[in-house]
């Protein structure tokens, strides 16, 4: 069985939260001592009828006002595949929440009100999704019942967002029509709307290829990573030379007698075992954490990066970034950050602010002198050590980065890291 | 190359770990004798051996715990070489002259926090590893793999760091810690495929046994230990029981079942049509944000 881990994005009234209640919902995923709960608290609220909103909204804050403020994980399977739903704010001030929850994501089903189709907010999340490299989007155009299931409708929406699409250079996007709220084509196929005929949008969840490395599935183009988390070494009399490096593979294959390279310092060596839980492997992938022994005595530590000698990735102390802000106070040149790659860390400094991303619109203002909370930008940052990435475009799982405030220790910035900057 | 989810969460639960180990310098695992701190330590090993366990076990022992978990307790930690240290709110509640919840219903587990927090005080442990899920609970749900507390232990769901792909920021200033959930993202149907899979042994109360018990509002309370006093009202019997959750005697209820073989139980797990908690605690049905209440307060 595998797993799909995707997030729903939409604004405040969209009805996300009662997309998600109606999936779990009729793909019997809720728990009869739930759904009373639901039902208490729906009663005690207005018209007696079952708000499936109620399941999503788990703070106390997020009942009285009505609204989601954090990201929420459910669960639910179906005979062939787990899901991992991410369930994220739509609402403009939780942007950072939304790019989150999108990082591990394989798939995004974005809402659209099919009375207001296509506005900014799809838009942006549209963006977001495209910028965190989610291979997948559905387009949920939600509300069909409240355009009287008009396939026209559906069509114009669909033509518009395909614009956007190809702008965002997204590829793979699927449209379904639903109404969330009556329950047609979520998980059982809608007899409202006999003109569509493409898989509900559980069916399609089921069913879509899963080809994304950060998660479950090895491409072999994608290079050999290693990120080392922890060193192993017992110490003990008979283990007197144990010395193994503890990581997970963030990407690609490791094979026993690959020649490997050791980064930042550039040392080389070759695998000698590969080990999980003290088995011997001898091969091992993606998302594997293993333990790695090599063949020579080499200086590592906790942050360094082990990659196959013969697909090297960037290491330069001055790298560029798409990066989304995540925190009140300003960023701006010349401030100091801790940028964390993988398991290294090391300071840095914002040498400048190339341009920033209009979320709305795409368009590129350059000249901007400070971002706030929610923007994206490109940057260029200096490091104080040399960083080992790949573009991000290529490689979800070595190029993504966090900024950390030194003086408050919260990570305040999310980056796509692109390239070296010359 | 695909791999099974279990294989995915079992590594993503490894590397959850071996972060902790190298970014805190005092951690700690929470280790009840539950089935789900039990996951937690077989998967410690798997990230650690054949070196030692970077972190001591530490329980907060409510003093109405079932006596079959401890003994588990006891002899895992023995038996796997590791260190165990136990705090009693017994002590807590003597030396801090804490009021004890009296009356029908009385738990101590809200008591428990006190002593956890005493606990991360003695030793300085900056972070500590919990076998929480979010599919337990809806505040669960919202909550981070790290996740930062203040000196008083305190979540605050709206000042939640941002957390990126498989990064964490562990950092943090003296006096905070960060509870660490790496089994975040399993199910409580996955933990028991998991045990199945790897042959993790658990204490005999989670398989169908023979006991006295109680009926008190509809759910069979254990009256092992003497820990509830029975009233007038209540009905003593003697079922075919079994524990889905292990907590604190008060507020623990059992199930009626004849699963006594683990293929059992994950049937019975599979059929059911009400949540582990739902069925089991007590504690979290006392208002609609129990657990979230709870959480602010310092609770895990």
């Amino acid at each position: 069985m595998d797993l799909l881990r995707f997030i729903t994005a939409g604004s405040v009234d969209d009805g996300k939260s009662t997309l998600i209640g109606r999936l779990l919902y009729d793909s019997k995923s809720i728990l009869a001592d739930q759904l009373e709960a639901i039902e208490r608290a729906s009663k005690s609220r207005d018209d007696g009828e079952i708000d499936l909103a109620l399941l999503t909204d788990g703070l106390r804050s997020e009942r009285e006002q009505g609204i989601t403020i954090d990201v929420a994980y459910r669960y639910f399977q179906t005979p062939n595949r787990k899901f991992i739903i991410v369930d994220a704010p739509g609402h403009i001030q939780y942007t950072r929440n939304m790019v989150t929850g999108a990082s591990n994501c394989q798939l995004a089903i974005v809402l659209v009100d099919a009375r207001h189709g296509v506005v900014e907010q799809t838009r942006r999340h549209s963006l977001i999704a495209s910028l965190l490299g989610i291979p997948h989007i559905v387009v949920a155009i939600n509300k069909m019942d409240l355009v009287d299931y008009s396939q026209d409708v559906f069509s114009d929406i669909c033509i518009h967002y395909a614009e956007l699409a190809q702008k965002l250079n997204v590829h793979q996007v699927s449209y379904i029509p639903m109404s969330a709220l009556n329950g047609d084509n979520v998980v059982d196929k809608s007899t409202a709307m006999t003109w569509y005929e493409g898989p509900t949008l559980l069916e399609h969840l089921e069913t879509v290829t899963i080809n994304d490395a950060v998660d479950g599935e090895t491409e072999d183009h994608h290079p050999a990573r290693f990120p080392v988390q922890y060193v192993i070494r017992p110490q003990t009399a008979e283990l007197h030379d144990y010395r193994g490096y503890a990581g997970k593979i963030t990407s690609g294959t490791f094979r026993k007698g690959d020649s490997i390279t050791v980064l930042p310092s550039g040392e080389t060596s070759t695998i000698d075992a590969i080990e999980i839980a003290e088995k011997q492997l001898d091969e091992a992938a993606t998302p594997m954490s293993v333990v790695l022994h090599l063949a020579t005595d080499v200086d590592i530590s906790r942050g360094d990066l082990i990659v196959r000698s013969d697909s090297q990735p960037i290491s330069s102390q001055n790298v560029e970034a798409m990066l989304c802000w995540m925190d009140t106070k300003e960023f701006k040149a010349g401030n100091k950050y801790v940028l964390q790659v993988g398991t290294a860390r090391t300071r840095c400094s914002v040498r400048e602010i190339a341009y920033q991303l209009n979320v709305n619109t795409y368009e590129e203002t350059e000249g901007v002198e400070s971002l706030k909370l929610n923007d994206l930008a490109k940057v260029v940052l200096r490091t104080a050590q040399p960083v080992s990435f790949d573009p991000y475009a290529q490689n979800r799982a070595t190029g993504g980065a966090i900024l950390i405030d030194e003086t408050s220790n919260v990570t305040v910035g999310a980056l796509m890291l692109t390239g070296e900057s010359l | 190359m695909k791999l099974d989810y279990l294989d995915q969460l079992e590594s993503e639960a490894i590397h959850i770990m071996r972060e902790v180990a190298g970014q805190f310098e005092r951690p700690a695992l929470l280790f009840s004798g539950g089935k789900d701190s039990i996951t937690l330590v077989h998967l410690a090993l798997k990230a650690f051996r054949p070196g030692k366990l970077p972190f001591p076990l530490v329980h907060i022992d409510t003093g109405h715990n079932f006596q079959e978990a401890l003994d588990f307790r006891d002899n895992l930690a023995e038996q796997i070489g590791e260190k165990l240290i136990v705090r009693y709110v017994e002590d807590t509640i003597r030396e801090k002259k804490l009021k004890e919840p009296t009356g029908r219903n009385a738990t101590r587990n809200g008591l428990q926090t006190f002593t956890l927090l005493d606990t991360i005080e003695e030793f300085e442990f900056d972070a500590c590893i919990g076998g929480a899920r979010r599919d337990e609970e809806k505040a669960r749900a919202k909550e981070r793999v790290f996740s930062v507390r203040d000196e008083f232990g305190s979540w605050d769901p709206k000042r939640q760091r941002p957390e990126l792909w498989n990064l964490y920021n562990g950092r943090i200033h003296k006096g905070e810690n960060v509870r660490v959930f790496p089994i975040s993202n399993w199910t409580e149907l996955d933990v028991w495929n998991y045990i199945r899979r790897e042959k993790i042994a658990l204490p005999s109360i989670y398989f169908a046994h023979e006991r006295e018990l109680l009926i008190r509002d509809g759910k069979l309370m254990a009256t092992a230990g003497g820990v509830i006093k029975p009233e007038a009202d209540d009905q003593l019997v003697t079922r075919r029981v079994r524990f889905r959750t292990v907590g604190d005697i008060s507020c623990t209820a059992a199930s009626e079942s004849q699963a006594d073989t683990l293929d059992a139980v994950i049937d019975e797990i599979q059929a059911t049509r009400i949540s582990e908690r739902g069925e089991t605690r007590m504690d979290d049905q006392l208002s609609e944000a129990a657990m979230e209440d709870r959480k602010k307060g310092g609770y895990f």
